[in-house]
């Protein structure tokens, strides 16, 4: 980036409200965050053992990272046609595709998880429907299990999932695909061997936020996998809310922001900031 | 090597393209023959290029028919025209090395995994970038860019290697070099090529023919020294190059071409009056007027004064001024310019017959 020194200046005080706000709601806190894990309930390394030898903590560890890679594969796929149509579709196509993307971003996160509840239940839309033709005589269980949580996790970070696709796809060369063709290669194959590789930043950059923000997930998967799809944001908020075990829970915290710098840091190796928005 | 034959003929049929309330292209026929060198020129958006993609088959024409040795390829899609084609900005893949890149058509086409080999590699070769093949494109210079991209169209043996302003992104020596080696490999291959450029020296350079465009229509196709010398309308005389313009009145026939009044002064003509009467343009090239000492009667001639004068090395640019007031420059020796210059009061302007020809009176 370039500019003045005074330019830098005003732009680093524009900035300060939210820096500041940032330190105070969530760096400041989550050093609190850091204490307890050393501390509670008596000082030392302990919750960190205890941590690497939970089973419970170890298998929704496991399931958490499943969950999250399954999510990130089905999102970014769907996210990659939806953008192709976004990007390089006819005009009706683009404005459709368009409202599509930005509809879930104005509704709630709980709205759309409960809607998926309506839609999945035993006695929901689908197995009713497919119930009444006949298609299957006892109800199949769509929800309270890991695949309503993949489902509704997937729903609700597709649209997150199209922008670094979409920055990826607008940079691309039209000439380049153009050349494809007239060297003799059919829409299939160019898409397949030039195409899709000339987005891979897009892919990285999106495959990275949808991981990230899966790991993170409470709301969604709380409701749909009802109690018996825990993944590790819920097991924080048990460790904390309902067994008063703040170390572990407190370990746990710390563990996954460690976790997620971690591949926030892998992920700027590979794309510029630029490129995901 | 390219066997000879394999070379397409091209026969556009008027051919035209409207976007939308615009007319990119009308009316255009044009026979392009088996392995010329065919340059499209013009300024942009003349309709050269939208030409060449409906030539590579990446616009469809709105109207009128393409043939390709005789078969209608007018709906065929460009992937199976079979065109070599090099980009304004070569569109090379940059997620491949220049051996990926070369060997794309190739893998396209299906040949085994040897022919490939040796093909890409005889093509590397012929390009000069031995050394080059595992690199990426962001690691190689404009010109190795360019080269890359011109195996990449080449290596398949495509009957037509049409070119887009494959030269504007380099600079002037390396732009020398590159139509140095286009050249030959257009004499290598014997394929036919069509080149896009508006640079009219690279195309008077480059080209058997040239075909001159401007809003969308083709104005002239000839070889180089045909559209040079014998321009057919205003434009394409002022766009191959310095041109100097001198109203002629009561142009008639007359022996051996025509004859008409310049700066009232009788002057010859050797080209055809059938078409231009009346008043008309005479037009004349720097480089064909000289500068004698005092008027002649048997030869063309009109009185000017030197106002300035542009050191060129080889020769001088001056500029004149008639008695009438028109603007004429012209190219001399050097000496010749100094001498115009210090006389201060009007020189003797003169020309060949055969090398002024008349062009209508005002318009294109």
């Amino acid at each position: 980036m370039r500019g003045t020194l005074s330019d830098r200046m005003g732009a680093a005080l524009l900035m300060a409200p939210l820096l500041l706000f940032l330190v105070l709601a969530y760096a400041w806190p989550f050093l609190g965050v850091v204490k307890w894990s050393f501390t509670l309930p008596t000082p030392g390394l302990g919750q960190y053992h205890a941590l690497l030898t939970d089973d419970l903590v170890q298998s929704v560890f496991i399931r958490t990272l499943r969950i999250a890679a399954i999510v990130t594969v089905v999102s970014v796929t769907a996210a990659y046609a939806i953008t192709v149509v976004w990007v390089r579709g006819s005009p009706v196509q683009r404005v459709l595709a368009e409202f599509c993307i930005l509809v879930p971003f104005w509704i709630s996160v709980l709205t759309r998880a409960f809607g998926w509840v309506a839609l999945l239940s035993n006695r929901g839309l689908i197995n009713t429907w497919l119930q009444s033709i006949g298609f299957i005589s006892e109800p199949l269980t769509l929800v309270r299990n890991e695949f309503g949580v993949i489902v509704g996790m997937s729903h609700f970070l597709i649209p997150f999932a199209v922008f670094p696709l979409a920055s990826a796809m607008r940079s691309l060369d039209e000439r380049v695909l153009l050349a494809a063709r007239g060297l003799g290669s059919s829409r299939m194959r160019t898409f397949w061997t030039v195409f899709v590789p000339m987005t891979r930043s897009g892919i990285i950059g999106s495959a990275m936020i949808t991981f990230v923000f899966s790991l993170g997930f409470f709301v969604t998967p709380a409701i749909l996998g009802g109690g018996r799809s825990v993944m590790i944001a819920e097991l924080i908020y048990l460790r904390i809310f309902q067994s008063p075990d703040w170390g572990l829970g407190a370990a746990i915290s710390v563990v996954l922001v460690v976790f997620v710098g971690a591949l926030m840091a892998l992920l700027f190796r590979y794309v510029k900031p630029k490129q995901l928005v | 090597m390219q066997q000879p034959g394999r070379a397409a003929e091209i026969k556009a049929n008027g051919i035209g393209k409207s976007f939308g309330s615009f007319r990119a292209l009308d009316n255009l026929s044009l026979d392009i023959g088996r392995g010329e060198f065919l340059t499209l020129l013009g300024p942009s958006g003349s309709g050269k290029t939208t030409f060449l993609m409906i030539l590579a088959g990446f616009v469809q024409p709105s109207e009128g028919k393409l043939f390709s040795d005789g078969v209608d390829i007018t709906n065929r899609p460009a992937e199976q025209r079979a065109a070599g084609m090099v980009f304004q900005g070569y569109a090379l893949f940059p997620h491949m090395s220049v051996e990926q890149n070369i060997a794309f058509p190739l893998k396209v086409r299906k040949k085994s995994a040897s022919e490939i080999k040796s093909r890409v590699g005889e093509m590397v070769e012929r390009v000069g970038l031995k050394g080059h093949e595992k690199k990426l494109p962001a690691q190689l210079s404009g010109g190795q860019q360019q080269r890359v991209a011109l195996a990449r169209a080449l290596v398949f043996e495509p009957g037509v290697l049409l070119l887009d302003e494959p030269f504007s992104a380099l600079d002037k020596s390396l732009r020398g070099q590159m139509q140095a080696e286009m050249k030959r490999l257009h004499q290598e291959t014997g394929t036919t090529f069509v080149f896009v450029t508006h640079d009219q020296s690279e195309a008077l350079a480059l080209s058997s023919r040239v075909a001159i465009f401007n809003h969308g229509k083709l104005l002239q196709v000839g070889r180089p020294d045909e559209v040079y010398d014998r321009p057919a309308n205003r434009f394409v005389a002022e766009f191959l190059g310095e041109i100097n313009m001198l109203p002629v009145k009561g142009v008639r026939p007359a022996d051996n071409g025509a004859t008409g009044l310049c700066e009232d002064r009788a002057v010859n003509m050797r080209c055809k009056a059938e078409a231009i009467k009346g008043d008309a343009i005479l037009a004349i090239r720097p480089e064909d007027m000289s500068i004698a000492p005092e008027a002649s009667a048997n030869q063309n001639g009109i009185a000017a004064t030197a106002v300035a004068s542009t050191y060129l090395g080889a020769a001088t640019k001056l500029d004149l001024t008639t008695r009438q007031g028109a603007k004429v420059t012209v190219s001399v020796p050097n000496e010749v310019a100094a001498a115009a210059l210090s006389k201060g009061n009007s020189v003797w302007l003169t020309w060949p017959a055969e090398k002024g020809f008349l062009l209508p009176d005002g318009g294109q």
